[in-house]
Formats: structure tokens, C-alpha cells, sequence
């Protein structure tokens, strides 16, 4: 924690005075914490007549233990299928009945769980939500779980094992972290440990990640801040708290070389997969190999870009991002090759340009051009308040980062403040050609 | 990151309400779960104005004003899309927009893109069915310059022959592409085999390889030059502005704008054949671990009269979480991640189809379960059901105005459709009044199962006898190039 307040600090030193910043990045909030530990953040948007009710847990795939991977993720889907004064099939039912919507997603770090109702629905949603972390064993069967055991599995066949590419991101991590180490299984989870969930699992994963000091909750969207205090006690006041919860204490993930692996698929074209380790989030190098990412794969003057897919035709696609977590992150390279070439003849471009943009480093404009198109995006993000994304949600990430809930201005300075030497240091130390993972995905029938 | 559902929704809309006043209870009272809170009387749905202005040329020009955060959307929108196409040069409306940023006026491809890119903008060039349009979004600060390369884009693209070379290269192999992937096969197989290869509906906006690979440079020109024209456009502006802000700008960059020696003309897409009876198409695709399925005909066009009574049907059929299809298929049997319905409205009359990812060996288990689904909704509906589905669709309308590109989306519809500025305000009253009555009519007039297509996209080997086993009616096998035509 003593790092990331210096960190602050000193990003706010870095801005450049007469920043282009069109308008102040803030979303003032209010912020209490109820007796039994929850923690709670307002945001009041008084020109939208609708209610964003955001909750983070704070466990994620990476609190599994071995045996039971995509447990966190199937009980997200567990959450809505009732609890004991909301019969099954009840959370949709009344949310659509009032014009709502909701949502749940699992990370490797956090679950996150989305209502959005009109403003005149927003006890409804809290008498939900706190009915679910509240009571939710009550009424919790082994039928439920076998339920969405099933969807879940569908929800892999649907999303890795029918789609093109599907198993690549899988086989990434499990090359790219330790065994031990909780990024190294995938969100989704392997079918035998799907296969092996049991109500009992539920019992034990609810009691001791599900409890209000383990939450957060957001609300956004035209509230009036007392009122909602005052519902929001009324509705989680009553919530015993747990045991804390202990942190997650990963083995240390460091590459000492090059792993190479060549899937095969139902594809037509190879594509290749170039992935390091890299540093967690907010951490330093962190924002820079977000505009890295962008130098070399964001549009079509991107070195990447415009060398494979514009002037040599070679690749059909190209992408590059830093993917940030809690416990580590990793910088990822992904090329598609056309007709007629091989993953190796784009890894043969892609080190080429990254060996300049190590010894040379980007020019300028370069790097101007993705810190301004990172400053546009920042102000998207304030456009919706609800969903995955919304204010709401943005709020409690940046809660669960540390740097409290209106860390906008302070996560658009990290960007800011980059300087095109910056963006060179982070290729050379984070992204080196000698210690990656290098995945090939092949047509079927081909070497 | 691993949702609960496949595609997150909803927003917000930039409406104002007067808050219902409900009393807050002591914090420290154990709260009465017995029952959900009551709910306070809706929000009222009140949209920013729409300010219409004409530029000296003659174009309208729409502004919206919404000062919430420092952006500006500004989209061009041209009534001329892939309807338009020529016979035997399908895809040449999506060719011609997404070439108009390859190089425009006195600059290059590389060129269009540093300027936007470095600008912090976001220019996109797309056609749909019925519409094309250049769509712009930027920091309003930075809209000046912006506007400056839009209009290049739009009124002087130059289609350099590389470029096009380039673009149709990527075109062809999209096309190869999308015969690896089960959820984009399924959908293009179902089009052609349900409108066929001549109509415009049964190919994909992008066209077919053949048309791809012969289109010139002088076939965009043409198709620039006739349907890219004042007569045929609107602006529309939505954003942290004002119209009397944003009108000279405009000025300067559309103003000048001539029409060209001919008018814009429109092709009618004719309305296509229904099937006369049911029949079943696997396509085959070895090995996959789910069957895409699309099921369905030709559904209606936008100006249909039953708009609102086939919104409220189709959300209780597969249009919402607890549809009657998702609930069946994921929720009962647990076949499939999400089960969904809809009706496709465009100019002329659209697919219809209920569609899912199905775990391979319960295909013909979960067709079953489809057919059953799509006999009881021609039962009457009953009036709970009727009720929670006209709430959603009506009390999360809102939800279509949050951002200023959704904003902008829903004045391009109501400019293609040809809807009254009252759509908007009198949307929530028209789906109310929607009765019990006319979903059940609906139903009966565009839900007719008995004459469906089936169009199965999985494992051949595994699923066809189950299938077989339903006689549902006659069952064709094919490979994905010939449901593809390719």
C-alpha cells in the first residue's frame, strides 16, 4: 500500500502544467463503511433518471483451489438462481419486471455483479443484492448447482472449445505462470473440475469469500445520497460479517527463457501468439506498456500494423495489449497470418520491430498519438453509468486497486506523463525476445 | 473475463424524472424480506430537443445537445446501402464506405489515420441494409480538425487502386475465415438458404468472392458518386455543443457540397417467398462441440404495422433473460449458455429466427424443445408474463439514449424508417396499450412453425440421426461450401 501512495504522488508531480485535459476527470463520491465491513461508494448523476447497483467480491479464480478450477465463475452463475426470500427464477423475474438489467462477470482477481434499474426501482435491487449475499445457502440445492453446472459447460464449449482459436488463452497461461500459480488455470475452468463441483464446495466458497467485508458496493446514477445511506443499511446493516479473508500468496512468476508450443485447430490460417510477463497493475511499467501496445499494434500507422497488414500484406490482424491484474500481467502479441505464410514469418517481422523499438525507441508523435487517443478514452468511460465499464463499476475497480474510487484524473496522469524514452526502457525490460512464450496455432493437417 | 451472459446490455438515458418520494426506514431495523419493495411510479422519459437545421445546400442538419462529458458524435448518414447494390455486384455499397478513409482529398490511407488517431477521434465508415454513414467521434475541443478530415472522407474519397487492392485482399480472407467459425457460418447459411443466392437478403452486406474479387475502382466511383450526395444525407450532431456553435463549422466543411449530374435512386428489396414447409438443413462441420441453430423465415419490414405488439411477443419469446426460450433451453434443460429470438426489420422484410449454441449431443433434445416453445407462444399469454415484458421493453427504453453514439443510432433509425419526431415520446405509451389480443395475433400471423427453416451448423456424424429421428420434415445435409455458395 506504502508504494502505490508514493506512486500517486508522483504521478501527480509528472503532469505537464497546461495539460490538454479538456474538463476536470472527476466523479465525486461519497463513502462509508457499514459496521459489518462493507464498504460503500456513492455517485450522484442527477441527469439520469436511472440506478447503477455495482458489487465486487473480492474473489476471483485466482482464490480456486487445484481440482476445482471455474468454481468462482459457476458460483457467480449460482447467485442468481434465488436465495431465501427471492424463490428461483424471482432475480430476473422482478428486475425485467421494473425495465432493469443485470449481469455478473468473473475475473481471475474479482466477481462482479450489475443492476441497472430506473431510479424508482433502486430498493428493489438493493433487497436483491442483499438478499443474495445474505441468504443465499438457504434455499441452495445440489439440483441449482447441477443447473448451471451445465450452462457453464455450455458457456465453454459456446466460447473456447466451438471457436476458432478458442483453446489458445488456455494453453497461454498454462506455459506463461508456474503451476502453482493461480493465473496459470483458466476463469472458465477444466470440464473434470467442472464435473466435480459439489453443493458442498458451495457451502464452503460462500462462507468464506461471500461476506460484506469481503464486497464492495457502488451505486451510481440519480440517487439522493441520504436516502440511499439509509437503504443501504436497512438492507445490509443486518449481514453478519466473516473471517477475513487471507491474501492470495502466489509463487513467483519469472520466465528464464523461450517456451515454444504449436497447436493445432479447425482453422484456415496459423496464427501465432508472443506473450511475457509482465508487471502487475498500476505498477510501474504498467501504463507504459499500455501505450507500447498501442505504438505497436493501434492503427494503421502502428509499427506492427503497418508492417504486417498494411505494406506487406503478410498478416490478416494484428493486436498487442498489456492485460493487468492484481497478482501480475502479461503483454500480449497476436498476428494472423495470410495465405501463404507461416507464424514464423510473422514472428520473423514482429522481432524485427521489436528489436528497433528497443534500441531506437518510438518517436514522439508516436507516443503523443496513443497518450491522446487514452485521453479520449477516459472521457468515453464516463458516458454510462451502469453495465461492465459503467461509473459504477470504475469506481469499485479502482477501489480494488487501492487508489480509492475517484482515481481517474491520477490513472489518466500515469499516461500522461510518458515520455517516448519510457516507452523504450519498458520494451527492452519487459519485453525481450529471450524469455516469452511463443504459441502457434496451426490448421489441422499441417506441420 | 467470464460473464454470466454472452453480451452485457443497457444503459441509461439522458431523461429527467421527478424521484419518487418513499420513506426511509431506521438503519437498524431488520428489514421486511417477505415481499419485494414496492415500487415508486416510474420515470418519465424526457429527451433533450431535437434542433433541426438546413446548411446552404440544403442538408439537414440534426443537433442534439448533451453537455455531460466533453465528446461530439457527428455522423453523415446516406439513405443508400447494400440494397442498393447493382445485380451481380453484392458487397459494393460495404466496399464503397469502407474505402472512403483509404485516401480522401489531398491525403493518404496512413495519412487519415495518424491525423484521427492523433486527435484522440474515432472515424468509422460503414453501410448497413438501408443506410450508409460516416460516423465521427471526438474530444469536442478537438472538432474543428476532426470535421476537416469527415468531410475528405465523405464528399472526396479517391479509392486509390492500392488501397483497394489492399482492403479486397482483407475482404477474402474474412470470407475464408468465417467458414472456421460455427456462430458465423450458422448465420450466413441461414440467409441464403432462406432468401437464396439471388436476393439481395440471402448474402452478407460484404458480398460473395466472386463480387469481391471484380470490383474496380470505377465501380466505387459510380456508386460514390450517385448515392454520396446532398439530396440523399443528413448530419446529425449529438453532444457537449450547441447547434449555433456547430452550424458555421458545418458550413465550412458540408456547405459547398453540389449534387451530382443524377438524384440518388432507391431499389426496393422485393419482399421474398415464405417456405411452404418445414425443412431441415445440416451443415456440416466435423468434430464441433456445439450446434449453432437458427430457426425461422421471413419475418417483417420496419414500417410494419404490428412494430409494438412483435416487440412485446419477441421479448417473451427470446428477446429477454427470462424469455421463454432462454428459460426452456439454459435454465430447464441447461443444453445451451443462452437461447434468443428476433426479428430482423429492415426496408423490406428481414429474417426471422430463433437461434442457440447447442451442446452436440442434445441438438435434436433442444430442436424439440425449440418447436415447443414456438407452437405455446401462439397460445394466449398470460397476463403476469404480458405485463413483465411490457415493463422491460418499455421501462428500459431509456437505455437506448445513455452515450451520444447510442443517442445518434436512434435518430439514424427513425431518419431510415421514416419515424415521427413523437416515436420517442409516445414509444412507452404505444407499448402499454400493446393488448394480450394483438401479441397472440402476431404470433399466429408470423410465428408458423410448421413452415420454419432449420438451419443446423455442428457434427454431422453425431447429430444427424436424432434429427432425422424428430420428423420434423425433410432433412438435407450439405457441406459449409455449399451452404455458403463457395
Amino acid at each position: 500500500m506504502r508504494v502505490r501512495i508514493l506512486l500517486i504522488l508522483l504521478a501527480f508531480l509528472t503532469v505537464p502544467l497546461g495539460a490538454q485535459a479538456p474538463a476536470p476527470l472527476q466523479v465525486p463520491y461519497q463513502q462509508f463503511r457499514l459496521a459489518n465491513g462493507l464498504n460503500v461508494i456513492l455517485h450522484r448523476d442527477t441527469s439520469i433518471p436511472v440506478v447503477a447497483v455495482n458489487m465486487w467480491y473480492y474473489v476471483g479464480s485466482a482464490n480456486e483451489k487445484p481440482g476445482r478450477t471455474g468454481f468462482a465463475h459457476l458460483f457467480e452463475h449460482l447467485m442468481f438462481e434465488g436465495s431465501k426470500h427471492v424463490p428461483e427464477g424471482q432475480f430476473d423475474i422482478l428486475l425485467e419486471g421494473a425495465g432493469g438489467d443485470n449481469n455478473g462477470s468473473t475475473s481471475n482477481d474479482r466477481t462482479n455483479y450489475v443492476i441497472d434499474v430506473p431510479s424508482n426501482a433502486l430498493e428493489l435491487a438493493l433487497y436483491l443484492e442483499s438478499d443474495r449475499m445474505g441468504y443465499l445457502l438457504d434455499t441452495m440445492t445440489p439440483q441449482r448447482v447441477d443447473g448451471q453446472r451445465d450452462v457453464v459447460k455450455n458457456e465453454r464449449r459456446q466460447s473456447y472449445e466451438n471457436r476458432p482459436y478458442g483453446m489458445a488463452s488456455i494453453e497461454i497461461d498454462k506455459m506463461l505462470w508456474p503451476p502453482t500459480h493461480p493465473y496459470s488455470w483458466p476463469t472458465i475452468g477444466y470440464m473434470e473440475d467442472l464435473t466435480a463441483a459439489s453443493h458442498a464446495d458451495v457451502v464452503e466458497f460462500f462462507k468464506k469469500y461471500y461476506a460484506p467485508n469481503n464486497a464492495s458496493l457502488a451505486i451510481a446514477g440519480d440517487i439522493d445520497f441520504d436516502r440511499t445511506r439509509a437503504l443501504v443499511e436497512k438492507w445490509f446493516g443486518e449481514i453478519p460479517r466473516g473471517a477475513a479473508v487471507e491474501p492470495i500468496a502466489p509463487p513467483a512468476a519469472i520466465l528464464t527463457g523461450v517456451q515454444t508450443k504449436t497447436l493445432t485447430d479447425k482453422v484456415t490460417l496459423p496464427r501465432l501468439y508472443l506473450t511475457w510477463l509482465t508487471p502487475r497493475f498500476y505498477a510501474p511499467g504498467d501504463a507504459a506498456l499500455d501505450v507500447t501496445s498501442s505504438v505497436l499494434a493501434g492503427g494503421k500507422n502502428s509499427r506492427l500494423y503497418k508492417r504486417l497488414v498494411y505494406d506487406t500484406q503478410m498478416a490478416q490482424d494484428v493486436s498487442a495489449f498489456q492485460q493487468s491484474g492484481a497478482l501480475g500481467s502479461q503483454f500480449q502479441i497476436v498476428a494472423t497470418a495470410r495465405e501463404g505464410y507461416s507464424a514464423a514469418d510473422l514472428q520473423k517481422v514482429i522481432d524485427e520491430e521489436l528489436d528497433r523499438l528497443r534500441k531506437e525507441g518510438p518517436q514522439p508523435r508516436e507516443v503523443q498519438r496513443a497518450i491522446n487517443q487514452m485521453e479520449a478514452s477516459f472521457y468515453q468511460r464516463m458516458e454510462r453509468i451502469g453495465s461492465f465499464g459503467g461509473k459504477a463499476d470504475q469506481l469499485n475497480a479502482y477501489m480494488f486497486a487501492g487508489g480509492g474510487p475517484d482515481y481517474f484524473a491520477e490513472d489518466l496522469a500515469r499516461y500522461t506523463s510518458l515520455s517516448p524514452s519510457d516507452i523504450q526502457s519498458a520494451a527492452v525490460q519487459w519485453l525481450p525476445a529471450d524469455r516469452r512464450v511463443e504459441l502457434v496455432v496451426n490448421p489441422e493437417g499441417k506441420k | 473475463m467470464t460473464a454470466r451472459l454472452g453480451v452485457g446490455k443497457l444503459g441509461v438515458g439522458s431523461f429527467l424524472l421527478a424521484l419518487a418520494l418513499v420513506a426511509t426506514l431506521s438503519a437498524q431495523s431488520q428489514p421486511d424480506r417477505s415481499k419485494p419493495p414496492a415500487l415508486g411510479a416510474a420515470p418519465q422519459l424526457k429527451l433533450p430537443a431535437i434542433q433541426k437545421r438546413t446548411l446552404s445546400n440544403g442538408v439537414p442538419v440534426w443537433v442534439i445537445e448533451a453537455h455531460e462529458v466533453p465528446l461530439a458524435q457527428v455522423t453523415l448518414l446516406l439513405k443508400s446501402g447494400s440494397s442498393d447494390d447493382p445485380t451481380g455486384k453484392f458487397g459494393l455499397a460495404s466496399l464503397t464506405a469502407a474505402m472512403l478513409d483509404e485516401g480522401a482529398g489531398s491525403r493518404s490511407a496512413l495519412e487519415i489515420a495518424d491525423e484521427i488517431d492523433f486527435l484522440g477521434a474515432d472515424l468509422g465508415t460503414s453501410s448497413s441494409f438501408d443506410a450508409s454513414a460516416v460516423r465521427l467521434g471526438v474530444p469536442v475541443a478537438r472538432l474543428g480538425p476532426a470535421l476537416s478530415v469527415m468531410a475528405d472522407v465523405a464528399l472526396r474519397p479517391t479509392f486509390p487502386a492500392a488501397e483497394l487492392d489492399r482492403v479486397r485482399l482483407e475482404r477474402l480472407t474474412d470470407l475464408l475465415q468465417a467458414r472456421d467459425d460455427p456462430a458465423t457460418v450458422a448465420p450466413m447459411a441461414y440467409a441464403r438458404l432462406l432468401f437464396g443466392p439471388t436476393h439481395r437478403y440471402g448474402t452478407g452486406a460484404v458480398g460473395t468472392t466472386a463480387t469481391i474479387k471484380g470490383f474496380t475502382t470505377s465501380d466505387l466511383k459510380s456508386f460514390h458518386a450517385a448515392t454520396y450526395q446532398p439530396g440523399n444525407a443528413t448530419l446529425i450532431v449529438v453532444g457537449d455543443l450547441t447547434a449555433d456553435s456547430v452550424m458555421p463549422q458545418l458550413e465550412k466543411q458540408f456547405g459547398s457540397w453540389r449534387a451530382g449530374a443524377t438524384t440518388a435512386t432507391h431499389t426496393t428489396v422485393p419482399t421474398a417467398a415464405q417456405p411452404k414447409e418445414r425443412q431441415i438443413v445440416i451443415v456440416d462441420m466435423p468434430g464441433a462441440a456445439q450446434s449453432q441453430v437458427r430457426i425461422g423465415w421471413v419475418g417483417v419490414p420496419r414500417s410494419t404495422v404490428d412494430f409494438f405488439p412483435l416487440q412485446v411477443l419477441n421479448t417473451i419469446l427470446g428477446g429477454s433473460f427470462t424469455s421463454r426460450l432462454n428459460q426452456n433451453l439454459r435454465e430447464t434443460h441447461g443444453y445451451s449458455y443462452g437461447a434468443s429470438s428476433r426479428f430482423d426489420m429492415r426496408l423490406s422484410a428481414g429474417p426471422f429466427f430463433a437461434g442457440a449454441g447447442i451442446q452436440t449431443d442434445k441438438t435434436s433434445e433442444a430442436l424439440r424443445e425449440f418447436f415447443n416453445e414456438l407452437t405455446a407462444i401462439g397460445r394466449p399469454i398470460p397476463a403476469d408474463e404480458l405485463t413483465k415484458a411490457k415493463n422491460y421493453v418499455a421501462f428500459g427504453f431509456p437505455s437506448n439514449f445513455e452515450t451520444i453514439g447510442d443517442f445518434s443510432a436512434q435518430i439514424e433509425q427513425q431518419l431510415v424508417y421514416g419515424l415521427p419526431d413523437s416515436y420517442y415520446a409516445d414509444y412507452v405509451k404505444n407499448i402499454q396499450a400493446v393488448t394480450a389480443e394483438a401479441v397472440t395475433k402476431a404470433a399466429a400471423t408470423y410465428i408458423q412453425p410448421q413452415r420454419f427453416l432449420v438451419v443446423v451448423v455442428g457434427d454431422r456424424t453425431v447429430i444427424e440421426p436424432g434429427i432425422r429421428a424428430l420428423n420434423l420434415g425433410m432433412v438435407r445435409t450439405m457441406s459449409v461450401q455449399e451452404a455458403l455458395g463457395e
